[in-house]
């Protein structure tokens, strides 16, 4: 077996490093916010506490799976796997580095928007099963949030589209050749940046489930594995928005000296770990400031980047 | 790939005959995103990627997300399960499935004399686009209008 795109080696590598490095992540997040905020973390289970995730992986376990019984079964039992699935599936498109990737597709940028569009039926069904009140009210702004979002963040990448000219993932980075997206679409970048951490809800745009106000939000009402599942599946997304940075604005795998797959790690380390300094330094804003600065600012911002694009190029013809 | 798209097909039609005799509203709208997306599927194996793609995103991900949105925001409890229930009797099915059923044998009379070839050709992206921003501007424009339409009405029976 070789490694190419496609490839069971390929496909196999791909899905099981994500998914370790997305376990890892909860141990890299809490050492790296204890490093900003003058702590120690978590440090007493194997070296440097890394052997946390397994011990946190045990317990989740061995918890009891409980379903509560005023909960709608079938809608419960679903969500959580959502959002485990979609994130996985879009990881299908990425171009991890030359002949790393599992699929070249000609949709590949419209694939990723759908299955971030699929996404916010795991966070609302999650909610509406649990037949809880602050639950529901977590899975309300979740989809107000994410829907909302998702509008920005597709119209932020059709400048990287337009100018590479394709949808698919791996000739946007084979266009990067001479100058990285980041310069002539930093307004795409930065609006993609903030629709990404709200598609991904995450602090500080973790409203839908913001502990000091509405418990655990969507996911009160989860325990164990159930959990488990959304928590590992926050960080997938986490992953997935830094790599998906990295190919469309950063020239994915490109880089001198180093080999292409260690450019590609090192550029989405560098985003993973922006995230994580994002939530330790910025407190959360309240719902409505965030649904306001998203249709007031973003999408004006976001339409006008693409009609400065579009002109640029057209006169460059 | 024919294996696909019949498999996908089935799965298209069976989930929307659940959505139709599902009493609980939520597990109804689970199963016609899954009808969709089947759909998206049937789309893609015939050669249309863009319409596939577009048929997750718009009407999957965003129409879908919508109803369940606004049943949110309505909250139906057990109360609307057992209404529903008391609906559905067997009766309620009787005209419905007479009229499918003819439907169903024009459908089939139709296609006996259809020949049939399963190797679409692709069509990308780029022809459809060139094709929505070429010959048929009008009627994208025309579509965009009506859309405006729905915003602005929209907006003012939200400032009442």
């Amino acid at each position: 077996m070789t490694f190419e795109v496609g490839s069971g080696l390929s496909i196999g590598s791909i899905l099981f490093t994500v998914i370790i490095v997305a376990a890892m992540l909860i141990w890299v997040e809490r050492r790296l916010l204890s490093l900003w905020q003058e702590r120690l973390g978590p440090n007493r289970v194997g070296p440097f506490g890394l052997l946390q995730v397994v011990a946190d992986m045990i317990k989740i376990f061995t918890k009891e799976d409980w379903v509560p019984p005023f909960a709608d079964k079938l809608s419960f039992v679903l969500a959580p796997t959502v959002i485990m699935i979609v994130i996985l599936l879009s990881f299908a498109v990425v171009p991890f580095a030359p002949g790393v990737g599992v699929i070249d597709s000609n949709i590949g940028v419209l694939f990723v928007l759908a299955m971030a569009s699929l996404g916010a039926y795991s966070v609302m069904l999650g909610g509406l099963a649990s037949d809880n009140k602050y639950a529901l009210l977590g899975s309300l702004r979740a989809a107000a949030q994410m829907v909302s979002y998702e509008v920005f963040m597709g119209i932020s990448l059709l400048g990287v589209v337009a100018l590479a000219g394709s949808f698919n993932l791996r000739e946007i980075v084979l266009a990067q050749e001479g100058v990285w997206y980041v310069i002539p679409q930093f307004v795409g970048f930065v609006i993609f940046l903030i629709a990404g951490i709200a598609e991904s809800h995450r602090l500080p745009f973790d409203i839908p489930e913001a502990e000091q106000e509405i418990v655990a939000g969507y996911h009160t009402e989860y325990s164990g594995m159930k959990f488990g599942m959304f928590f590992v599946g926050e960080y997938l997304g986490l992953v997935l928005i830094s790599s998906l940075i990295t190919v469309l604005f950063f020239g994915g795998w490109m880089g001198p000296f180093l080999p292409p797959i260690i450019w590609f790690v090192i550029k989405a380390s560098l985003f993973i770990a922006f995230f994580i300094l994002l939530r330790a330094a910025i407190p959360r804003p309240r719902y409505d400031q965030l649904m306001t600065f998203g249709w007031l600012v973003l999408l004006p911002l976001s339409l006008l980047n693409l009609m400065v694009t579009g002109a640029i190029i057209l006169s460059m013809q | 790939m024919i294996i696909l798209f019949y498999l996908a097909a089935a799965i298209a039609i069976i989930s929307t005959v659940c959505m139709v005799l599902q009493n609980n509203i939520v597990h109804g709208l689970i199963y016609l995103i899954l009808s969709l997306l089947a759909v998206a599927i049937v789309f893609f194996l015939l050669g249309a990627p863009f319409a596939a793609v577009l048929e997750a995103i718009v009407y999957a991900g965003a129409i879908m997300v919508l109803f369940l949105f606004v049943m949110m925001m309505l909250n139906m409890g057990q109360h609307s399960v057992d209404q529903e229930r008391s609906w559905m009797g067997g009766r309620v099915f009787i005209a419905p499935a007479i009229m499918s059923g003819l439907l169903l044998a024009q459908f089939l009379n139709v296609l006996r004399d259809y020949e049939f070839e399963l190797v679409p050709t692709e069509i990308g992206v780029m022809q459809v686009s060139s094709l929505l921003f070429g010959p048929y501007v009008l009627a994208v424009e025309l579509a965009s209008i009506l859309l405006l339409a729905g915003l602005v009405s929209a907006y003012h029976l939200a400032k009442k």
